[in-house]
């Protein structure tokens, strides 16, 4: 009896450390995730208009604050865009009522990441343009 | 008890739910959602296209009517959907009440904030 209650013979599942997430429920927490991280991203712009609206002394502190890291930043807010908006369209259609069997959704959701990638890459390149130019 | 779950109840009946908000949260959020379809590339392609230039280049382009129109339709648009968006997080992770109320209220009480700061500056920089 106390054996038994020692060593747990049946399976512990899902464990968490060895459960790798299906792309589907993978896909999910990313889009609430990516929505968080720019609902933070609003904080910056609201600081880059004000900072605008203020004056070249006020537009030159945020400059220098964001400097360092202000690239990286930059190509974060474009990545996690990028993946809200595409995913975000998925979120539209199944509301429509289509794509909502678990094959179809799961193709929906690679179109996404390919939708995503692409798009990524576009943004990346143009900001690099300009940033060249 | 087969006639108690099957009749209609009184929040089916009025539509409006425990909440007494309906769908309303729901469709905001889809609103707002289709509304950043056309008005997100716009502002990322402001920003991408100010990249590296100086201040007074930046403030005449974000002054200009139209830019200035987007980046205000962009500010209504997306802090009204993080707030809606952030609002469901809060609620589902928040359990205890008191702290999901407060929670709630600095939320709306900073996206209001923010969200003020943000379309006021570029509506000066549009009457500059």
């Amino acid at each position: 009896m106390t054996e038994q209650n020692t060593t747990v013979q049946r399976p512990l599942s899902p464990h968490l450390q060895v459960y790798r997430l299906p792309l589907l429920p993978l896909m999910s927490i990313t889009h609430r995730v990516t929505g968080v991280a720019l609902a933070f991203g609003t904080l910056v712009l609201a600081w880059w208009l004000a900072a605008l609206a203020t004056g070249p002394g006020a537009y030159a502190v945020f400059s220098a604050f964001m400097m360092p890291l202000g690239g990286l930043a930059l190509l974060g807010w474009m990545i996690a865009i990028a993946y809200h908006f595409c995913n975000g369209i998925r979120h539209l259609i199944w509301d429509t009522g289509h794509a909502l069997e678990l094959e179809s959704a799961e193709k929906a959701g690679i179109a996404v990441l390919i939708g995503w990638g692409i798009l990524s890459v576009a943004m990346v390149a143009l900001a690099l343009f300009f940033w060249a130019t | 008890m087969s006639k108690s779950t099957s009749s209609p109840s009184l929040k089916t009946a009025r539509g409006l739910g425990s909440a007494k908000e309906g769908t309303d949260h729901w469709w905001m959020q889809r609103l707002s959602a289709i509304a950043m379809m056309i008005l997100a590339p716009l502002m990322i392609l402001l920003v991408i296209t100010l990249i590296g230039e100086d201040y007074a280049t930046a403030a005449t382009k974000i002054g200009s009517p139209f830019w200035g129109g987007v980046a205000i339709l962009f500010v209504c648009a997306s802090f009204y959907h993080a707030h809606l968006g952030l609002q469901v997080v809060i609620e589902d992770y928040i359990g205890n009440h008191a702290a999901r109320l407060a929670t709630l209220l600095v939320l709306r009480g900073v996206l209001i904030v923010l969200g003020l700061i943000a379309a006021l500056s570029v509506l000066r920089l549009m009457l500059a």
